[in-house]
């Protein structure tokens, strides 16, 4: 089993490196993008335990390492291999 | 008063912060490695700046967990000096000492130069022999230093004098593009300090500064 964990900042949070790459697309001819957020994509392998299991320890290792709640959110979800 | 100074693997400003302590003030320090975890001899506590766990995941995001963290916390909790320079300031953020964040600089790049700081709350150990207003000058050496917090936390520090240094308001003085141009920040208790400039590398006039000293000084209460 194994979780995808998707890491981005909070509305209202300046991202200048997605300002950058938003420049860099228009730059090279792809318009029409209203803006780019970066983040972070983290997997998680599990052995022998359950979904539900397999899920709260995902969210708890978000919770309180993997996001910062000041200025990220996290969503994920547990997939079978 | 016996400070440590913390060392964490990736730390690289460990060396210049002890070298205050030992040799400028002539006062005791020890290296303290991240897994010991007994800090009560000490009655201060510096986390230096560099890289520590090589920036992984987020700045200062797993040196937090790191065993020593829960005696800072703990000692900072109980009222001693904890100073966080850079990387440090990082740390003290991600372990919940400090409030706001520090995201990348706006300009995506990292700085490595002199900025000018501005004196903005006096009331500190760190800042209490210096002056509303009075001008520093220090480099510093980040790429996620741009200091951020939500509209009720930013209130709240102005609120409660907790902006220990701004940068300056000149056109380019404030390079990372920190909200409110916040340089340095205190607790609540005003015993915890986080700065993202670096006073230890601007503490000899051969090193083209020494108004690091100034904070060190003051922390110490050396005249």
């Amino acid at each position: 089993m194994k979780a995808k964990i998707y890491i981005s900042y909070k509305e209202g949070i300046l991202d200048p490196q997605g300002k950058t790459v938003n420049h860099a697309l228009d730059a090279i001819g792809i318009k029409k993008i209203n803006s780019v957020r970066m983040g972070k994509y983290i997997e998680m392998d599990f052995n022998g335990i359950t979904k539900d299991q397999a899920s709260e320890i995902t969210d708890e290792s978000c919770r309180k390492l993997l996001a910062n709640p000041n200025t990220e959110t996290y969503t994920f979800e547990i997939v079978e291999k | 008063m016996h400070f440590a100074v913390i060392v964490f693997p990736g730390s690289n400003c460990d060396h210049d912060a002890f070298h205050v302590f030992r040799h400028i003030l002539d006062a005791p320090v020890d290296f303290v490695w991240h897994r010991d975890t007994d800090l009560k001899k000490y009655d201060g506590i510096l986390i230096p700046g560099g890289f520590s766990y090589g920036d992984y995941l987020r700045t200062g995001a797993i040196a937090r967990f790191s065993p020593v963290m829960e005696s800072v916390i703990k000692e900072a909790k109980a009222g001693k000096p904890v100073f966080g320079i850079c990387n440090g300031f990082q740390i003290l953020i991600e372990s919940g000492l400090l409030s706001g964040a520090l995201i990348v600089n706006k300009d995506v790049r990292f700085l490595s130069q002199n900025v000018t700081l501005e004196v903005e709350s006096t009331d500190s150990i760190y800042t209490q022999s210096l002056k509303k207003g009075d001008k520093l000058t220090m480099p510093i050496a980040h790429k996620q230093g741009n200091f951020i917090a939500d509209e009720d936390t930013l209130k709240m520090l102005q609120d409660e004098d907790r902006i220990a240094f701004r940068y300056s308001k000149s056109k380019k003085g404030n390079p990372n593009g920190s909200i409110d141009r916040i340089a340095g920040v205190l607790n609540k208790e005003r015993n915890v300090l986080g700065m993202m400039p670096h006073p230890e590398r601007a503490s000899e006039s051969i090193l083209g500064s020494e108004d690091g000293m100034q904070i060190f000084k003051s922390m110490m209460g050396v005249p």
